[in-house]
């Protein structure tokens, strides 16, 4: 035993967040006296309903029989063979219902809004996904349902939009500041405040005040519990690097959080580089940002000198975001996961190549993930193994893809 | 004695009800809002809050968000404030000064070096939206070492055990969040405000200030009858946007005229 006292203090992944929220410095609940009291309801529902069997069971049924899982672990033979290097595996949850792992999320948070008894759920949206995931679970519950999007998403995923007024959704398009996730954010939590008494706030990323980050964490978790045993399954030993995109970075968590006492597994979030980490246009906190305090926890953020936070420029409206979750950066600091970006370009050409070469189209979102791993596979050898989380299907920017083409797809709507 | 304590405690010792008044430094434009100080003091305010613009305001309603927005345009910043503060001093050492904003810009500042350059500029206490009683420390340790005040929040929604928690944290005054909701918004209901002052008058003999929902003379009448004074913001900001491109003197005296009728409200209890 004695020449364990030798070694680097291990960390212990399963003691953050603690009581206050915290993982490591990041988190705990920077928010206006009004939200405590709601906040302190849903930890303690919370804290309780995880322990129930009963509620994991309603939760696992939901997932296998709504959501369609458990979702495929799919080698990409041609992508390895065009990439030449390690196989890549796409872990799917693109074939999710609703088309991404938001979905995972919105099912957990919707039976909580169930236990609670509120009849009014809201959310925030950048790309649309959360916003469709929310909108959906409340039709199928019968809630009424409020969604926060800004004004420039309104615009760049009008598809979406539209899909969330059809399943009942009134999506509010967000004119404050820069018009993107982070001004939904701001108004879902206004909202909340005004009407929490019965209102549940179904928040979309492992972001915001405790314990969002951690029940959102919990409920993402599936996609790396099922990685990690189609891995054994297909592989017959565990992955050697995983690749996630990171924008407030729930897909991501989920994947990472059960491989973290793996150590021999590698672990890449890849952010959003926009136009290039040296040109400061981009949303990548992790790769060019310091922490901060916003929405409700610490956390890297891009601010300016002053403490503002800066406009983020991305191609995919759901990574254009200045912050991330608290855990990304925990896991930054403490080095158990490595943060690099990738350009809109280079996220593009994935996003072509994916579709060209396996017949799948991915998210922008997901892109930036592909992009990295193919990168990534280049340098590793044919026998080793990367798992990549493909989080979501790419219909939702096929017009994105078009424009930047200079393409009009069909003529007008009438 | 910190401006506050001692403001507080002449009111209360004359029978007089405290008006607060908030204001966003830097808006409509910079030069706009030392006059504004200077005129509402004139017409009678007794306490200056003075809001430091934040990009992402998240407890704040429509109005006081646009007057983040038109201040920011300026690049209004925290340091500016302080400054702005200074500068009010020379002229006026007796009306206390609160800084009320968001967090994120005190956090890039550093809190050791705001609290030093906030107590020479002449600013009397902070009150600091997204820090509640369990995320306000080391702020609160550095704040009373150079005894300055950390003004906290009580809402609707605070529970018995934690307006307990707080008011043993609290300084300067208790500032009472009248409504569910961000500033500026909902209607009054002044029987429940008067029950929850009742629970936190168990807990602290601190001054108990209103705010959120003072909208003219009448409320701030009925809010006052059962509290130390009243806090009026979006009343006074919204003016302030409706006369940007105004002289700065313009802005002060027409934004400062509104406490008049308050003023007199609060002094016919």
């Amino acid at each position: 035993m004695s020449n364990q006292e030798n070694k680097p203090t291990a960390v212990d992944y399963d003691a953050v967040p603690d009581a206050k929220g915290r993982f490591g410095d990041y988190g705990g609940r920077f928010v206006s006296e009004t939200l405590i009291h709601a906040l302190d309801e849903l930890d303690a529902m919370y804290r309780k309903l995880k322990q129930d069997p009963e509620f994991q069971a309603e939760f696992d049924h939901d997932l296998a029989h709504y959501v369609g899982r458990p979702s495929p672990l799919y080698f990409a033979e041609r992508l390895t063979a065009h990439v030449g290097g390690a196989k890549i595996y796409l872990k799917r949850e693109d074939l999710n219902h609703t088309g991404a792992h938001k979905v995972n999320n919105t099912i957990g948070q919707a039976l909580l809004a169930k236990h609670s008894g509120k009849q009014r759920v809201i959310a925030e949206t950048g790309a649309g996904q959360h916003g469709v995931a929310t909108a959906t679970v409340a039709a199928r519950l019968g809630l009424k349902c409020q969604v926060y999007m800004g004004a420039e998403d309104v615009r760049r995923q009008a598809l979406n939009v539209y899909r969330m007024k059809l399943l009942g959704a009134e999506v509010i398009a967000v004119e404050s500041g820069s018009r993107t996730l982070k001004d939904a954010m701001n108004e879902a939590m206004r909202d909340w405040a005004t009407n929490v008494d019965d209102t549940f706030y179904i928040i979309g990323t492992v972001a915001g005040p405790a314990p969002y980050p951690e029940l959102v964490r919990d409920f993402q978790c599936v996609i790396g519990r099922e990685a990690r045993a189609q891995s054994l399954a297909q592989i017959g030993r565990l992955p050697d690097a995983l690749v996630a995109c990171v924008g407030g970075g729930s897909n991501a968590i989920g994947l990472f959080h059960p491989f973290l006492k793996d150590a021999d597994v590698a672990i890449y979030g890849v952010e959003a580089g926009g136009d290039g980490v040296e040109t400061g246009r981009h949303a990548a906190p992790l790769n060019d940002g310091i922490p901060g305090i916003l929405h409700g926890n610490r956390t890297y953020l891009m601010e300016d000198e002053n403490g503002q936070i800066i406009e983020t420029h991305s191609v995919s409206a759901g990574l254009d975001y200045p912050g991330v979750g608290p855990e990304h950066s925990f896991l930054k600091d403490v080095g158990r996961a490595q943060y690099v970006a990738i350009n809109d370009d280079e996220a593009l050409a994935a996003f072509r190549t994916l579709t060209r070469v396996e017949g799948i189209m991915p998210a922008l979102e997901s892109s930036h993930a592909v992009a990295y791993a193919m990168k990534l596979a280049r340098t590793m050898d044919k026998d080793k193994c990367i798992v990549v989380n493909l989080s979501g299907r790419g219909d939702k920017d096929i017009l994105t893809v078009a424009d930047i083409d200079g393409i009009t797809v069909g003529t007008t709507n009438r | 004695m910190n401006r506050i304590n001692e403001c507080l405690r002449t009111l209360q010792a004359e029978g007089k009800k405290a008006l607060v008044t908030y204001i966003v430094n830097g808006d409509p434009e910079p030069s706009a809002t030392l006059a504004t100080m200077h005129a509402l003091v004139a017409q009678g305010a007794n306490i200056l809050e003075l809001g430091v613009p934040f990009s992402d305001p998240m407890a704040d309603g429509p109005v006081i968000q646009l007057g983040h927005e038109r201040a920011l345009a300026h690049n209004t910043s925290l340091r500016g404030t302080l400054a702005v503060v200074s500068e009010f001093r020379k002229t006026n050492q007796q009306t206390p000064v609160v800084l009320m904003g968001y967090v994120n810009p005190m956090v890039r500042m550093g809190f050791e070096v705001l609290a030093d350059q906030a107590a020479a500029a002449g600013v009397d206490g902070f009150l600091t939206v997204d820090l509640p009683p369990e995320e306000s420390e080391p702020f609160n340790e550095i704040l009373k070492a150079r005894e300055l005040e950390n003004i906290f929040l009580l809402a609707p929604t605070t529970t018995d055990a934690r307006i307990g928690s707080i008011t043993a944290l609290a300084g300067g005054f208790l500032y009472y969040v009248s409504l569910k909701g961000v500033t500026g918004a909902g209607h009054l209901d002044i029987d429940a405000v008067t029950a929850k002052i009742a629970d936190i008058r168990r807990h602290s003999t601190l001054p108990l200030c209103v705010g959120f929902g003072i909208k003219d003379a009448q409320s701030a009448k009925a809010v006052a009858s059962v509290a130390d004074g009243v806090v009026v913001g979006s009343l006074l900001v919204s003016k302030m946007g409706e006369l940007a491109g105004q002289p700065a003197e313009q802005i002060a005296e027409q934004t400062a005229s509104l406490i008049a009728p308050l003023r007199a409200a609060l002094d016919s209890l």
